[in-house]
């Protein structure tokens, strides 16, 4: 049987745009402009939320200390994304990381400026924020 | 009814009475509806029992109103297949939904609240186009905090742990290879699989790349597809003359972050770990006594991780298993004899069902077409199925 050719009918069209809230994370956002990349500390527990949390899971506290983290990480795994998503065709292949930084917390992110080869596990690399070309605020991994 | 014992009540024993699977694949000929049917009514003829007789059912199905059009399919299978007026419920768990949706179905009739409930599945994955449904599936993990800047795909998150895997503990992109000539390999005997065509490693390494190590035959296809499961309770198999009932025998359940980026590792879900953890405390068995599985591999990586994380193995030892032939028939343990969801096909709310379906048919001895039934000793059969990426993950273990 082929499937390609069977008869069917279109849905209605809907486009869907969500508005996410972020004023809990307000700090994080605007710090992506200032070219900062922010963390929370929960004040009773002391543990170290990345991405920031305005609530601690562990201890159930809302009291958190907002952190600058430190830029320095180290490639814990990563892949070249070749096949993409709809809202990310516009983009040529991306490298997807998860690297780790000395507070003790992972970031997942792109990882730009090297040749896929170039790429191994436990190579150092530098956490920055930045501005898409798009607007979005966001963070990478680049070279040290 | 219930069993007295020092720590408690004793939930009643449950068995599996009935199954039914649909043709996987590319199903644009039906809509979720009419491809519930194809499942529920064989499962029916099945138990011998009418869609009257049903209490309870739970339906597993993650693409509702995103990759096809039905936002209730729970009140639109129900209604089409005479199941109204049962207790209804649709359960997500991602790719584990329906073993989410077995496990309701279970506990409703251990508890002691119905005699005879059903789980099914179904999903229709190839109405929308092929980016948009990568796009869906990618946000199945923490939109906010790891889609929205850097669309990882449902490859990619199991990429992430491939190239974790190999960098650690050696295993090459000739290993994960073999898990995909496998399961062809058996899906090529399985009328219901989506992919029916025997590969070779050379066939796996030249396809093209999807997101890096994996490759596009390391990836699970998009496949529409249904299976119902028919629970009953011991009393109620009693009085229906069932006279092959497969018991469940343990269920075990865990999760993982939302975030990968709160993983302690890549080399194995946790959740898998502790769901199997659970499962064989509750069967009261060693995985040394499991005759054979059905475990979740949407990736090549996955079935690997998986023959770790259920301790067919130790952890690293992988990709040794599936290079001796261990996870073949006549191996040490028989793995995704279906052409798992690298041949069979992974329809995601339908995958933990169809493993019921297999596991039940297998354990019957009635399997199956020549060369797929597995050898029976201890007469056990574990389905391992992970919702995610370890994001959800349940274990079912069933015994003749």
């Amino acid at each position: 049987m082929d499937m390609s050719s069977m008869p069917t009918i279109k849905s209605r069209e809907i486009k869907i745009v969500q508005e996410i809230p972020i004023s809990k994370t307000l700090k994080f956002w605007e710090g992506l402009k200032e070219g900062k990349v922010y963390a929370t500390k929960c004040k009773k527990c002391g543990k170290v939320y990345f991405p920031p949390s305005a609530d601690c899971p562990e201890c159930l506290a809302s009291e958190m200390d907002w952190i600058e983290l430190s830029s320095e990480a180290e490639i814990e795994t990563f892949t070249h994304v070749v096949v993409r998503p709809t809202t990310f065709q516009q983009y040529k292949p991306y490298t997807v990381a998860i690297g780790k930084l000395k507070e003790g917390v992972r970031v997942l992110a792109w990882l730009t400026g090297f040749k896929l080869s170039q790429i191994s596990v436990g190579m150092k690399v530098k956490l920055v924020a930045k501005i898409s070309p798009e607007g979005y605020a966001t963070y990478e991994f680049v070279p040290l | 009814m219930f069993k007295h014992t020092k720590k408690g009540i004793e939930m009643r024993k449950v068995a599996v009475i009935g199954v039914g699977n649909s043709k996987f694949g590319n199903r644009s000929d039906v809509n979720v509806a009419e491809l519930s049917f194809e499942a529920v009514k064989p499962s029916l003829d099945d138990a011998g029992i009418t869609a009257k007789d049903v209490e309870f059912v739970a339906l597993g199905s993650v693409g509702a109103g995103a990759w096809y059009e039905e936002l209730l399919p729970a009140v639109v299978a129900a209604e089409y297949c005479g199941l109204t007026k049962a207790g209804l419920v649709r359960c997500e768990a991602a790719c584990a939904s329906s073993s989410a949706a077995f496990q309701a179905a279970y506990s409703t009739i251990a508890s002691g609240q119905a005699e005879i409930a059903m789980a099914l599945g179904v999903e229709k994955m190839r109405e929308i186009d092929t980016p948009t449904a990568m796009e869906w599936i990618g946000r199945a993990g923490y939109y906010l905090w790891e889609f929205h800047n850097f669309g990882p795909t449902f490859p990619a998150y199991y990429a992430l742990h491939a190239t974790a895997h190999m960098a650690k503990f050696g295993t090459t992109e000739e290993d994960l290879a073999l898990v995909a000539v496998k399961n062809h390999k058996y899906g090529s005997m399985n009328p219901l699989a989506h992919l029916q065509n025997r590969i070779t490693v050379d066939d796996v390494l030249s396809s093209m790349v999807i997101a890096s190590p994996l490759k596009l035959f390391d990836c699970c296809p998009m496949t529409d597809g249904s299976a119902a499961v028919i629970l009953a309770s011991e009393e109620k198999v009693k009085e229906l003359g069932i006279d092959t009932p497969v018991w469940v025998a343990g269920i075990g359940y865990s999760s993982g972050t939302a975030n990968l980026s709160k993983r302690l590792d890549y080399v194995g879900l946790e959740a898998s770990v502790q769901a199997a953890k659970m499962a064989y405390k509750m069967a009261g068995i060693t995985p040394e006594q499991v005759d054979f599985a059905e475990v979740h591999d949407c990736f090549t990586i996955a079935e690997i991780m998986a023959y770790e994380d259920l301790g067919f193995c130790s952890k690293g030892e992988g990709a040794k298993l599936i290079r001796e032939g261990q996870t073949e028939i006549g191996g040490k343990i028989p793995v995704n004899m279906d052409g798992g969801l690298k041949a069979k096909g992974h329809p995601i709310g339908t995958t933990g069902c169809s493993m019921i379906y297999e596991v039940t048919k297998q354990l019957r001895g009635e399997a199956v077409e020549k060369g797929r039934q597995v050898p029976l000793k201890n007469y056990i059969g574990l389905a391992h199925n992970v919702g995610g990426t370890g994001h959800y993950c349940y274990v079912t273990i069933l015994r003749r």
